[in-house]
């Protein structure tokens, strides 16, 4: 993710402090994920067959990602086939590169978007202003990110950290820079900011001669394109301008129209809790005076290979994006988006990007144990990743290192710095673990010294007892009650 | 029947008072308790914090330890999901790492033989009423590795439902994490912290008097913030209020 939007990014826990204490921020988290969180629930109990689906998403996701190698070149003879040229890009920069190139062979100088991970993960926008291009989103969410100069902190709803009157101000004070004005007089009202949006962004519609999508699904057998949206403007996009160019990574492929049945039912009611979706837009390389002319699909890898090479991290790569781990997520709740350093944040963000990225900034080795491992991640995934095993063997990556895929090459880490009293700890834990002797002699000494425990502990021991109480520690542990009293029958003693 | 008490080291160490009820219950209930004395610690904490090459020769003793027994029994919904979900998946991390069978084989015999308490009761002894008597306002706290990793579902929540003397209280947003999570606590404690706080003002507006959950290291988490935040409220592990009892009631 070379997009420098998040480069230099502190470890998780001192980012999310901040967004722990801003009151607004913790409100609005609040407010948004609890609403849709209930949706979500009610939306996915109506389906008495949910369980079989997500078993059946699961299933095609892993044998599709056993077998990508096949489904690639299939989806590639299919796209050229039906009036498409492929391009292959193994990372950002090389996907940068040809986007930029075949924009600039159009002679254009701007373009619209419909809203995409894929080029948020390479930083594609920042690339195309880098040569003269602008790029402009045009989902309502991503607008009101990019007025804001902001950056994005849900996977599916961009700007859930902002409120209503927030947006409102973004809009009056910013609109005029990029286009059309916001009305006079705009009030904080869903109709009218929607209103205000229309406005300015219709006139980019009809404008636009190029238009930069990313996609939900790739069909393989006919090379057919999905994107899956809730306000139309991606279809917009998708069919007025002349050019189209889609990013999408490798991993986005089904290998049937019959497969991609299954992810039509469970990604709609997982990320906006609806049982159909709005506007599901499907294309098929070119057609003759219809939509564009000129279809361009750039598939990048940007760490997927790597991904896919290890055992236990794959799953990762079976996300549809569906955002619901997020708006379960306590830690994201509290936290916030940003605080993970990444398009993709949450709990599906702390197993990605430490993954497509590797663990060897603060941000991304710090990500793994942005957890308690409630687990409430797993169970609402509806391609059961399970997140809280990944996160593990993450941390495990992060303090002993190991062998990892980098670039396609087998490579082995080095345990992660600043582990080392920790590493230290584990292991005379782990040794007075294996020696009950040395466990009980432990024990009693806290029991005998409980007198002079403070309530509070001094330096690290903050992380504690800043705002949580010490236990009090008994007169006697457990097993000396056990042998006292041989087993509790002796209660003279 | 004759059962061994898991009592995990956290227990042994800061909570003897949940052993001994367990020893009573269990005991009330005909089954014949034994405390294994070599029994020291599953190990949850390294696993979880990624040191689970350290954490293998302790899940090797603790099934030495355990192995011989017909059914071991923990107070602990955490602990208890280590050795029934986590441990089968350490033989198989071991065994594609090419360390071949030995781990899993060793580590086989003990994972079906594992209960969480609730589960134990429940599904073993097959009762819901132990006799228990404690009469309190009680609001119950699922914690995720019982709820979401054992399953015990309602078990919790009927042997509650059937002490005598005992109301109990819904919890609102009870199936949220506490913010305990082992070393997370620690690591991102602003969090933690929060997700304590929330919790704590979740239980209190309940108006019960006592909160009640299976596992004491949630408990250890939510009561230090508890008596922080200064609340009324005391957390109780569920073990006591099972084993209290009009001739001898929990104090």
């Amino acid at each position: 993710m070379s997009g420098g939007t998040f480069v230099g990014m502190p470890a998780f826990p001192k980012a999310a402090h901040e967004a722990v204490n801003n009151q607004t921020l913790r409100g609005n988290l609040r407010h948004a994920t609890h609403t849709i969180r209930g949706k979500r629930a009610k939306a996915v109990a109506e389906m008495s067959d949910w369980a079989e689906l997500r078993e059946a998403g699961k299933r095609i996701k892993d044998h599709t990602l056993r077998h990508l190698d096949t489904y690639l070149v299939q989806l590639e003879e299919s796209v050229t086939a039906a009036g498409g040229v492929v391009h292959w890009a193994a990372d950002a920069d090389e996907a940068n590169r040809i986007v930029v190139e075949l924009v600039r062979m159009t002679g254009e100088s701007e373009v619209v978007k419909v809203k995409s991970m894929a080029t948020q993960e390479i930083g594609l926008n920042e690339a195309l202003e880098a040569e003269g291009i602008a790029a402009y989103e045009t989902d309502l969410a991503e607008l009101i990110v990019q007025l804001g100069k902001d950056r994005p902190s849900h996977i599916l709803v961009p700007a859930i950290h902002r409120n209503r009157g927030e947006i409102r101000d973004i809009f009056a004070r910013e609109m005029s820079e990029w286009g059309r004005p916001a009305p006079e007089g705009l009030t904080d009202t869903p109709a009218e900011l929607a209103e205000a949006a229309r406005l300015h962004l219709r006139e980019k519609f009809l404008r636009a001669k190029v238009g930069v999508s990313g996609a939900n699904f790739m069909v393989a057998e006919t090379g057919t394109l999905v994107v899956v949206e809730s306000e139309g403007n991606g279809r917009m996009c998708l069919t007025l301008p002349e050019t189209l160019i889609s990013v999408v990574g490798i991993e986005k492929i089904v290998p049937t129209w019959r497969d991609l049945e299954v992810f039509l039912q469970t990604l709609p009611r997982s990320s906006t809790a609806e049982r159909m979706n709005p506007y599901t837009s499907t294309w098929t390389g070119t057609t003759d005076g219809d939509g564009p002319q000129t279809f361009h699909l750039v598939l990048i890898d940007n760490g997927r290979t790597d991904t896919l090479a290890d055992e236990v991290g794959r799953q990762a790569l079976r996300c549809i994006r569906c955002s619901a781990c997020l708006n379960v997520c306590p830690v994201y709740e509290r936290a916030g988006g940003h605080a993970y350093g990444s398009v993709y944040p949450g709990p599906i963000g702390a197993i990605l990007s430490p993954q497509l990225r590797g663990t060897a900034s603060e941000i991304d080795a710090s990500l793994p144990y942005a957890s308690s491992l409630c687990g409430a991640c797993y169970e609402v995934c509806p391609v059961a990743i399970d997140i809280p095993e990944v996160l593990v063997h993450l941390r495990e990556r992060v303090v002993e290192g190991g062998p990892v895929t980098r670039d396609g090459n087998k490579v082995v880490l080095k345990p992660a710095k600043g582990h080392a009293a920790e590493r230290a700890a584990m292991r005379a834990a782990r040794w007075a673990f294996s020696h009950p002797g040395a466990l009980r002699t432990g024990q009693r000494l806290a029991s005998r010294t409980r007198r002079f425990h403070p309530r509070t502990l001094p330096g690290p021991g903050k992380a504690w007892s800043g705002t949580r109480d010490l236990p009090a520690v008994p007169a006697e542990p457990f097993r000396d009650w056990w042998q006292r009293t041989n087993g509790g029958k002796d209660t003279s003693k | 029947m004759r059962v061994a008490l898991f009592l995990t080291c956290v227990n042994d160490t800061l909570y003897p008072d949940t052993g001994r009820a367990v020893v009573k219950l269990l005991t009330r209930l005909g089954v014949e308790v034994d405390f294994p004395m070599a029994q020291t610690c599953c190990g949850q904490a390294h696993y979880n914090t990624g040191y689970r090459h350290e954490a293998e020769p302790l899940a090797r003793h603790f099934s030495d330890v355990f192995g011989g027994y017909e059914a071991i029994v923990t107070p602990s919904g955490s602990c208890g999901a280590m050795v029934r979900e986590l441990y089968p998946r350490m033989g198989e991390r071991a065994r594609a790492e090419g360390r071949g069978e030995s781990l899993a084989a060793t580590l086989a015999p003990v994972v079906p033989k594992t209960y969480e308490l609730t589960e134990f009761l429940v599904d073993v002894l097959e009762v819901t009423d132990v006799g228990a008597y404690y009469p309190h306002t009680v609001t119950y706290h699922p914690t995720c590795h019982g709820l979401r990793g054992l399953g015990l579902a309602d078990r919790p929540r009927r042997l509650l439902q059937a002490v005598k003397g005992l109301e109990l209280r819904e919890l609102p947003g009870a199936d949220e994490c506490c913010g305990f999570g082992g070393t997370f606590a620690l690591k991102n404690s602003d969090v933690s912290a929060a997700m304590g706080a929330d919790k704590v003002r979740n239980a209190e507006s309940t108006g019960a008097e006592v909160l009640c959950a299976a596992d004491n290291s949630c408990l250890m988490h939510i009561g230090g913030t508890m008596t922080r935040l200064s609340t009324g409220m005391r957390p109780v592990h569920i073990a006591e209020i099972l084993a209290s009892t009009e001739e001898e009631p929990l104090t």
